[in-house]
C-alpha cells in the first residue's frame, strides 16, 4: 500500500548539517571541560581501553628526525656562569641525588596527561653541584633536537619541583619523550619541558626559546599564559 | 541476457566524491602521522608532515570549489536539494519499516552526505584555528584539538561503514560501479532505489 509522497517532504538534510555544524562549533566552548570531567571519571577505564593513543600523549617535534640516545657516547654539558663546568655521562648524572614527582602534564594546545610519574635529579641540585653563580638570571636548556632550546629564569629553575627526568612511569624515558633526559617543569606548559636535553647554560638572563620566538609566552604558567586564564 | 544500465551519478557528482575521498585520505594519513606517537617516531619530519597536512586541507576546499564552479553547478544544486529532502518513504526507511521504496539516494545515504558535509566544514574550521592558534594566541582554544580529533574518530566510523557497504557487502557493493563509471544495473536500481528507477 503506497502512501502519497506529496506534502510529506521534510528538510532533514539541512537540519542534520546545520545541527552538526552548530554542535561542533559550540564544542569549542564545552569540549575541553567535558573531556576533563570524563577522563577524570574514566581514569581507570582509560588504562584498559585507550580512547586516545599512548595514554593521551602526542609527540611534537621540530626537526627531521628524533635524536637517538647512545649511552656510550652521550654526555650532558653544563656550563656558562658556573664555578665548576661539567660534562656528565648518563651514569654520572644518575649518581646524583634522585627526586620524584607525580604531576599532570599540560600541553598548550589543549591536551593533558594526568598523573605522570617522573624520576630524575632536581635542577636546583644540579645547579648546586656545578656551583651556579647566584647573580645569574637564567638557565638555558639546549636540546639535541636542533634548533630546539628553551630557558627558565633562575627563580623558576630553582623551584623544588623542576626536574631533569630520566624515568617516566617507572621506565627509562622513551625516545619520543626525550631520551635519555628531559626537563620537567610541571607548572608550565609542555613546550617549556625541553626534550633530549644535552646542554645546560647558566646565563645572565632567560632568553626566548624556540616557541617563544614564534610568539608563545616565556612565562608559560599553566592556566595563566598564552591567552588562557582559569 | 544482457544487463541494462541506467545512469546514476553525473561526472560532476563523481568528481565531488573522488576529490573528497582523495583529500580525506591524504589528510587522514598525514594526520595520523602527526597524531599517533608510534607513527610520529617512525616517520619523523614533523614540520614537513605538518606542511603536507595543512596544504592538503587548503587543497581540499580549493578542489571542491573548483569542481563546483567548473562542473555542472546547477546539477549539484539539484543534488543538494535531493539530499536535503526526506520524504514519507525515507522516514519509514529510517524507522526500519519496510517496504520503503527509496529514491536515487536512500535515507542513510542522505544522512551520510549531510554528516560528511558538516564534518568537512568543521574539519576546515578547527584545522584553521589550530594553524592560527600556533601563530596568535587570540585564536587558541583549549577545545580545538579535541574537536579536530573527535571529528577524525567520527569520520572513521562513517568511513568504515561506507567502505563496508561500497566494497564488501554483496547486496550493496554494486553501487561502487555507479560512483566510478556512472551507471548501475537497472534490476539493481529497481531493487534498491525503486522510486528513482520508476521515475527515470
Amino acid at each position: 500500500m503506497d502512501e502519497p509522497q506529496a506534502g510529506g517532504e521534510r528538510r532533514y538534510g539541512r537540519a542534520v548539517f546545520l545541527g552538526t555544524v552548530a554542535t561542533g562549533l559550540s564544542s569549542l566552548l564545552w569540549a575541553r571541560p567535558l573531556w576533563s570531567r570524563v577522563s577524570h571519571a574514566a581514569g581507570p577505564l582509560e588504562s584498559l581501553v585507550p580512547l586516545v593513543p599512548a595514554g593521551g600523549w602526542r609527540i611534537y617535534t621540530v626537526a627531521a628526525t628524533m635524536p637517538r640516545f647512545d649511552p656510550a657516547t652521550w654526555r650532558l654539558r653544563i656550563g656558562g656562569r658556573v664555578a665548576r663546568p661539567a660534562v656528565l655521562s648518563y651514569d654520572e648524572l644518575r649518581a646524583l641525588p634522585h627526586a620524584a614527582e607525580v604531576r599532570d602534564f599540560h600541553c598548550v594546545t589543549g591536551w593533558t596527561v594526568h598523573g605522570v610519574h617522573w624520576r630524575g635529579v632536581r635542577v636546583r641540585d644540579l645547579l648546586d653541584h656545578v656551583g651556579a653563580s647566584p647573580a645569574a638570571g637564567g638557565v638555558r636548556f639546549v636540546s639535541a633536537e636542533q634548533p630546539y632550546v628553551d630557558s627558565l629564569t633562575m627563580q623558576q629553575a630553582l623551584l623544588p619541583d623542576v626536574l631533569l627526568a630520566w624515568e617516566m612511569n617507572g621506565q627509562p624515558l622513551p625516545r619520543e619523550h626525550g631520551a635519555p633526559i628531559r626537563l620537567v617543569m610541571p607548572e608550565m606548559y609542555g613546550y617549556k619541558n625541553v626534550k633530549w636535553v644535552e646542554g645546560i647554560d647558566v646565563v645572565a638572563h632567560a632568553d626566548n626559546g624556540y616557541w617563544e620566538n614564534l610568539g608563545y609566552d616565556r612565562d608559560a604558567w599553566v592556566g595563566r599564559s598564552n591567552g588562557y586564564s582559569s | 541476457m544482457t544487463a541494462r544500465y541506467v545512469r546514476r551519478f553525473s561526472r560532476t557528482e563523481r568528481a565531488v566524491h573522488w576529490v573528497n575521498a582523495l583529500f580525506f585520505l591524504t589528510l587522514l594519513g598525514s594526520g595520523l602521522v602527526l597524531y599517533l606517537p608510534s607513527l610520529a617516531a617512525a616517520v619523523g619530519r614533523r614540520p614537513t608532515v605538518k606542511d603536507v597536512h595543512f596544504w592538503a586541507g587548503i587543497g581540499w576546499f580549493a578542489a571542491l570549489a573548483l569542481v563546483a564552479l567548473a562542473g555542472d553547478s546547477r546539477g549539484l544544486a539539484r543534488t543538494a536539494r535531493e539530499l536535503d529532502a526526506f520524504g514519507v518513504e525515507d522516514r519509514r526507511w529510517l524507522a526500519g519499516r519496510r517496504p520503503a521504496p527509496q529514491g536515487r539516494f536512500n535515507a542513510g545515504q542522505k544522512l551520510n552526505a549531510a554528516l560528511t558535509a558538516a564534518f568537512t566544514l568543521l574539519f576546515g574550521a578547527s584545522g584553521l584555528l589550530l594553524w592560527l592558534g600556533e601563530r596568535d594566541t587570540r585564536y587558541r582554544f583549549a577545545s580545538t584539538v579535541i574537536l579536530h580529533d573527535g571529528l577524525m574518530y567520527a569520520s572513521l566510523v562513517l568511513l568504515v561503514g561506507h567502505l563496508y557497504l561500497a566494497v564488501v557487502h554483496p547486496a550493496t557493493r554494486h553501487a561502487l560501479r555507479g560512483m566510478t563509471l556512472g551507471t548501475v544495473r537497472e534490476d539493481w536500481a529497481a531493487e534498491h532505489h525503486e522510486r528513482w528507477n520508476a521515475e527515470s
